[in-house]
Parts: structure tokens; C-alpha cells; sequence
């Protein structure tokens, strides 16, 4: 059959499949990806870190991070919580959750009426422009949040780029 | 073993709050990123750090795959007596990277 057709007609399909195929191949590992990340998935995660429905109050957590990251792999952040960290009130546990990170939970710190003070820095991964939530949980058992928006203009290589 | 690095000051008067840093050299690979093939390259982390002062732990760090390479933390603690600080890395598999300092404590 190929061989009965006009030039031009075996030309212009042959572009056309050649089409279909390289988008076969652009579309294939990207479908594959688990990288998805929604403001859903950090209420989820948030949810079991911290119980159904917890009452978060805002305030107390101070979160300082670059107003613009220029790249997501290594972003400095900034924590601390205003609490007199004394045996009978301190805070318990801080929590870190991204609501475009492939995975919501981002970092925990584990603190104790022997760490003196309520103030943290690490440096984490950023997939996307957003704003990073931090919950912080006392020793009464009390929740209080705070956050910071940081945009990104490269992405952390969460993904094959 | 993997590099690590630790700021711990000297000498210390007793009751201080104390600035500890440490950093260790680490991949963090978060299992989403595909090689030249296409082939997934499979997670590596490390997923738990602690802190320990003469025996008892006085700091402690969940990582996931959104901490950034070369895991970097800083924290405080205070000076209570002369003695060891002993840090440990833990990665997904279970190996532990140990790595310690002495402070005195006045």
C-alpha cells in the first residue's frame, strides 16, 4: 500500500506518526511521577500528625526563610517559638509541612525543657513557590502555628529535570 | 562512613544555652528523580538524628525527603556538666553514623 501512494502522501503520513511516536515517548516517564503534592495532602498529613480536626492557634512560632529562593534544593529556614521552656511549660515537638512538596511532612524536632531555648535552622527542599506551615506543640498539649512565603525560582530536583 | 562536622563551644558556664550545629555529608536522595534512562533511582535518607548530653537525650529530628542534602541542623541545649555530646545519624536502612564532643562546663 505504501509503496502505491504519491510521495507527498507517504511523506506526510510517515511525519505524522513520527509525531505521535515522540509524544509517546515525552509523555510515558512523566506519567510515572508520585510527585503529587496539593494543599490536600497537607491537611492528610497534617491530620495524622496532629489528630482530626486539632485546634491550631496561630501565633507564637516565628518562621523566617528567603522571601525568594533561587534554588529550591537548599533553602535555609529559620524556627523559633516564644515559650519559657522551663519543665512544667516548653514546647514538645515542632513540625514542618510543605503544601507543594511531593511529601507534605518536611521535617519534626523533638525539644525538651533541656533545650534551653525553642530555636531551630535547617535547610530544606523547596518544589515549588509556597508557604511553608510550622506547628508547634507544647508540653499542655497546646498547638500554635506560624509560616512564611518563599518564592522559588528553580525547583529542588524532586523530578527527573 | 559519611563525613560529619560539629560545632560545639569548648567550655561552657554552667546553666548557658548553648548553640550546637552540626552538618553530615549525605545524598538525601528523595526517590523521585529518574537517571538518564528513566530508570527511578531509589530513595536514600537519612531519617533520624539525636542528640545526647552525658547520657540522656536532649534533642531529636524526624528527616524526610525535604530535608536538602548534607542534612544541616543547628539547635541549643543547655550546659549542665562537663561530658560527652554524642550525635547519631540514622538512614532508612538502619546504619548509624556516630560522632561525638566534650564540653566543659564551669
Amino acid at each position: 500500500m505504501q509503496q502505491s501512494l504519491p510521495q507527498d502522501q507517504a511523506a506526510k503520513l510517515s511525519r505524522r506518526s513520527l509525531l505521535a511516536g515522540s509524544l509517546c515517548l515525552l509523555v510515558l516517564p512523566l506519567s510515572g511521577d508520585p510527585a503529587e503534592a496539593t494543599p490536600e495532602g497537607m491537611a492528610e498529613a497534617m491530620a495524622q500528625a496532629l489528630g482530626r480536626d486539632p485546634s491550631i492557634k496561630p501565633g507564637r512560632v516565628k518562621v523566617e526563610l528567603p522571601e525568594l529562593a533561587e534554588n529550591g534544593n537548599s533553602v535555609p529556614l529559620k524556627i523559633s517559638v516564644e515559650s519559657p521552656m522551663s519543665a512544667a511549660d516548653h514546647v514538645k515537638m515542632i513540625y514542618v509541612f510543605s503544601e507543594q512538596n511531593p511529601v507534605a511532612n518536611v521535617v519534626r524536632f523533638h525539644l525538651g525543657p533541656r533545650s534551653g531555648a525553642a530555636r531551630v535552622r535547617t535547610t530544606i527542599r523547596l518544589a515549588a513557590t509556597q508557604r511553608i506551615t510550622v506547628v508547634a506543640q507544647m508540653s499542655d498539649g497546646s498547638l500554635w502555628s506560624g509560616g512564611a512565603n518563599v518564592v522559588v525560582t528553580q525547583a529542588a530536583c524532586f523530578d527527573g529535570t | 562512613m559519611p563525613a560529619t562536622r560539629i560545632v560545639v563551644p569548648a567550655k561552657a558556664n554552667k546553666g548557658d544555652v548553648i548553640e550546637i550545629k552540626t552538618l553530615i555529608n549525605h545524598v538525601m536522595e528523595t526517590g523521585f528523580r529518574h537517571d538518564n534512562f528513566g530508570k527511578p533511582i531509589p530513595r536514600d535518607i537519612i531519617t533520624r538524628f539525636t542528640c545526647t548530653y552525658a547520657g540522656e537525650e536532649v534533642f531529636r529530628m524526624d528527616l524526610f525527603t525535604g530535608v536538602a542534602a548534607n542534612p544541616f541542623v543547628a539547635f541549643t541545649t543547655i550546659a549542665t556538666e562537663t561530658g560527652d555530646l554524642v550525635f547519631e545519624w540514622t538512614d532508612q536502612h538502619g546504619a548509624v553514623t556516630r560522632a561525638q564532643a566534650h564540653i566543659i562546663v564551669t
